[in-house]
């Protein structure tokens, strides 16, 4: 469960990122955050990640107090959460297998779990027969499963996935959208940042909209025309 | 989720510490090369060091003092002196030689010399052959033996052994300073190459971070990989620095002015220039990666 409240984040430079933002995602939820560029998406990832800290407001990530954590707790809190990024971000000489034994390994699994677990990850991406291609050799919808299925390995209560699609044909930004719903059903928690209408439309889900650092629309299905016209 | 045990991450660390140095060859060779350079380097100038050191220390040996004893006192009581320059602190050993044995040795130095054949008994005095623990403190040794009652003169080589001390005071001195000097080269090269390294591989980092590595975790690979170029490297230094050594030394043995010079064999000092380039090799690499690691953790 995530719970931002009252949250406001400045940045070194000055510049106000959000302003009193309270958003609750509950365990199982699937939510969409759009917003345009710079209306502070972003930094509600980096938030959630641990990557910053809020400025003011109180920040709660699968029972994790963001406000009072430790460096040292960074990590554990981490492994409750998958990410997704635009750009995949897999290792360039590591094959498929080799990133996601990576990954968990990196989580502090085992060998048995690690073998266990990347073979059922793997099928459900449908990547299984792909497992020793290196990344180069697989297309940017492939990269995204691998990345996905990277993120759904150590079996996180929640996957943040940034602009998942933002390098993807429609076609394969589908494709990718209907493996994260998949994964939704099996329990995980899905928060996804995108800026693709068209793609939310498609989904009934939730979906908050930030605009200004603020949030100015939390609601289930699609867009309202107007916000639709604002954003 | 189980989890890995410490002998499970040693093997990973080890394997992937290996595997770091095999994809990013051509740095792992220039700091392999940089490390052997900076070592030799570092090796030859202690191993000059060391072998000044027992030259130095074998003139010291060979410098004596002549305490030469009043001829009017009998061999028995020119004995006795020798007790109390013993006693002086800076007197390693004090041997009496009588004015007889003395004499047979001046006659031996000047055979086929009709002039010193045949010479009386009593010409020469008693004397004592005085050896000193420590070259620095010779004049102060000397006037302490003037002192002692019954020697009537000393005859000792001052300027020589304040010459000895000099020679010795510049070689101990330059060999130090570069033994500091090539370490800090040796570990601001490693650390660069290892930052080249880190920073080649910061996704990698990122990504390690994300899926919730600890910062031991993440550093582990590179500490192994910076151990692992350091005890390269110290074995391939301590190999070369073998084959100059042994190259030099044929060199000095068949030079007739160089002979005269003690050069300490390699096999007396290999154990310790190995345990020397492992521990610097070892000591460079981890502090080399591990401080460069750092900056990357703060993901």
């Amino acid at each position: 469960m995530v719970r931002l409240i009252d949250v406001s984040k400045s940045y070194e430079n000055g510049a106000r990122a959000l302003r009193n933002v309270s958003i609750r995602i509950d365990d199982g939820e699937f939510v969409f955050l759009v917003g345009p560029s710079g209306s502070g998406k972003s930094t509600i990832v980096k938030l959630i990640t641990a990557e910053i800290a809020p400025t003011e407001g109180r920040l709660m990530v699968n029972g994790y107090n963001l406000n009072t954590i430790t460096p040292r707790q960074v990590p554990y809190m981490r492994r409750t959460l998958g990410v997704v990024f635009q750009d995949f971000r897999l290792i360039e000489y590591k094959n498929v297998y080799e990133n996601l034994t990576f990954a968990m390994r990196a989580a502090g699994a085992s060998g048995a779990d690690i073998r266990k677990r990347v073979s059922y990850v793997l099928e459900l991406v449908g990547l299984d027969k792909k497992m020793g291609r290196l990344p180069g050799e697989l297309s940017g919808g492939e990269q995204q499963r691998v990345a996905i299925a990277r993120a759904f390995l150590n079996n996180p209560s929640m996957i943040v996935a940034d602009e998942p699609t933002g390098n993807l044909d429609p076609a394969r930004s589908l494709e990718i959208m209907m493996l994260l719903e998949q994964i939704n059903a099996l329990g995980t928690t899905l928060l996804v940042v995108t800026h693709e209408r068209e793609l939310v439309n498609r989904f009934s889900k939730r979906v908050v909209a930030i605009d200004g650092g603020r949030v100015i629309c939390d609601g289930t299905g699609r867009y309202y025309e107007h916000e639709e016209n604002r954003l | 989720m189980k989890k890995t045990g410490c002998r499970s991450n040693f093997g990973y660390f080890l394997r992937e510490g290996i595997h770091n140095i095999f994809c990013h060859g051509l740095m792992s060779v220039a700091s392999i090369g940089m490390s052997v350079a900076c070592l030799l380097i570092m090796g030859s100038f202690t191993l000059l060091a060391v072998n000044a050191e027992t030259n130095l220390k074998n003139l010291e040996r060979e410098n004596e003092i002549l305490a030469y004893v009043d001829e009017n006192l009998t061999e028995a009581e020119a004995r006795a002196v020798g007790s109390k320059i013993a006693a002086i602190s800076n007197v390693s050993d004090c041997t009496f030689v009588s004015r007889e044995e003395a004499l047979q040795s001046f006659v031996d130095e000047h055979q086929g010399n009709a002039l010193f054949q045949n010479l009386p008994d009593d010409v020469l005095r008693h004397r004592f052959q005085i050896h000193i623990t420590d070259i620095r403190y010779m004049e102060d040794t000397v006037e302490a033996v003037e002192a002692v009652p019954g020697v009537a003169d000393v005859s000792a080589q001052l300027d020589l052994s304040k010459g000895f001390l000099t020679v010795r005071n510049i070689a101990g001195a330059v060999a130090s300073v570069l033994v500091v000097v090539m370490l800090g080269v040796s570990v601001f090269i490693v650390s660069n190459t290892v930052r080249l390294a880190t920073f080649a591989r910061r996704e990698e980092i990122a990504v390690m971070k994300m899926v919730g590595a600890t910062d031991w975790f993440i550093c582990g690979p590179f500490f192994f990989e910076g151990l692992i170029l350091g005890v390269l490297s110290a074995v391939i230094a301590f190999f070369l620095q073998w084959v100059t050594y042994e190259a030099l030394l044929r060199v000095i043995e068949t030079s007739d002015t160089m002979r005269l010079l003690t050069v300490m064999p390699f096999a007396d000092l290999s154990g310790w220039v190995l345990r020397i380039f492992l521990i610097t090799g070892l000591l460079v690499g981890a502090f080399g990666s591990v401080t460069t690691i750092r900056k990357y953790l703060r993901v």
